[in-house]
């Protein structure tokens, strides 16, 4: 009984979202030759060598800072547009879901001058005289 | 079956790209992701909500290190181990890197060998992935385990700033927690793929729904962003 209804629900259903969906999946898109999962495995091992490397080595500074940044946004890079197919998707999901974790930044600002404010007072305040 | 093509126009041919796409999909009626499944875009939209969870982490990570004035410890010094005597330094943490990344990339051939029908590949691919999954928490336990005999606690450690351990526990439990839950998720849906229920079509347990292999990608998306989100924090909380 059970199964009948959701059978009906499947009929109803399947010609507008399920079936037809999926078979635009599998014709359109995902599937890619293995080759390019290869090479970009290989980069994502040659990428955080580099990471480490920059650890490693005891780079400082500016420098450091902008290597690591650098390593971790093309990780990231390749990671969502191969791995998650992010670049084979309609540009409607990619800036959905894309667009929104920028919008983190204006958070960064904000908590960035927020903890420069804190330091500053409890440098004023609490610091031991020396 | 070609009259409900004609009278579908989410499911017609020809879609526009750009910016006139973006409009369109999205002001068209019912369904904004045109060659999406549902299953596909509700996994992208957690992630997202997770995205925002690991932000909010790893902000107020940098908020308790910008602001206070004791020296934060040196992860390169903390993270450090004694290797037949060699001492090196981020050694544990390099090859967790390592091993995540390995396990991204036997779960993408996974999903390409899924959408090949290619049953038995697919589930020893998926195993091998939980495997390097697994293999991921163990040495985050083991990490857990010496810095916790070293002092670390939430509330302070032996060598600065006493937020390090709070921010410590905080973010690398919560992603280990990511990847066990991933750990577990790839074994139960690999068991189904390896017992050919997507061949057969075979009814979901709870849904009585019938799955398909699109589930494999489902579970990589997930599996992806638990990567992903290791990228961060290796660069922000290790590296930095």
């Amino acid at each position: 009984m059970a199964n009948t209804a959701v059978d009906m629900e499947e009929r109803l259903h399947a010609p507008a979202h399920g079936a037809v969906a999926t078979e635009a999946v599998h014709a359109e898109g995902q599937q890619h030759p293995i080759k390019l999962y290869l090479v970009v495995w290989g980069w994502l091992f040659v990428l955080s060598t580099f990471s480490y490397l920059v650890d490693y080595f005891g780079l400082h500074g500016y420098l450091r800072w902008s290597l690591i940044l650098l390593f971790m946004m093309l990780k990231a890079g390749l990671i969502v547009a191969v791995f998650m197919h992010m670049a084979w998707e309609r540009l409607a999901l990619t800036y959905a879901i894309l667009l929104p974790p920028v919008v983190v930044f204006v958070f960064v600002a904000i908590m960035a001058l927020e903890s420069e404010y804190t330091h500053f007072l409890r440098v004023l305040f609490f610091a031991t005289p020396s | 079956m070609a009259e409900t093509v004609l009278t579908n126009p989410g499911q017609s041919p020809a879609r526009l790209e750009g910016w006139r796409g973006i409009a369109a999909d999205w002001a068209s009626d019912q369904r904004a992701f045109k060659n999406v499944s549902w299953g596909k875009a509700m996994m992208w939209i957690f992630l997202l909500s997770d995205t925002f969870i690991f932000s909010c982490f790893l902000l107020s990570y940098m908020t308790a290190r910008m602001s206070t004035t004791v020296p934060w410890p040196n992860p390169s010094e903390v993270f450090a181990l004694n290797i037949g005597g060699n001492h090196m330094p981020m050694i544990l943490i390099a090859i967790m890197t390592f091993v995540l990344i390995s396990s991204s990339g036997t779960m993408a051939m996974a999903v390409n060998f899924g959408y090949r029908r290619d049953r038995v590949r697919t589930a020893i691919l998926m195993l091998v992935t939980a495997a390097f999954g697994a293999t991921f928490v163990g040495m985050q336990a083991f990490e857990w385990t010496k810095l916790i005999m070293e002092g670390v606690r939430p509330w302070g450690n032996p060598w600065g700033a006493p937020q390090f351990g709070a921010s410590f526990f905080m973010i690398t439990g919560f992603h280990g927690t990511h990847v066990t839950f991933g750990v577990i998720f790839l074994i139960a849906i690999a068991r189904k793929v390896f017992r050919g229920d997507f061949d057969v079509e075979r009814r979901g347990f709870f849904t009585s729904r019938r799955g398909n292999y699109e589930i494999v990608e489902i579970t990589g998306l997930y599996w992806h962003f638990v990567d992903l989100v290791w990228v961060f924090i290796f660069a922000f909380f290790y590296l930095w």
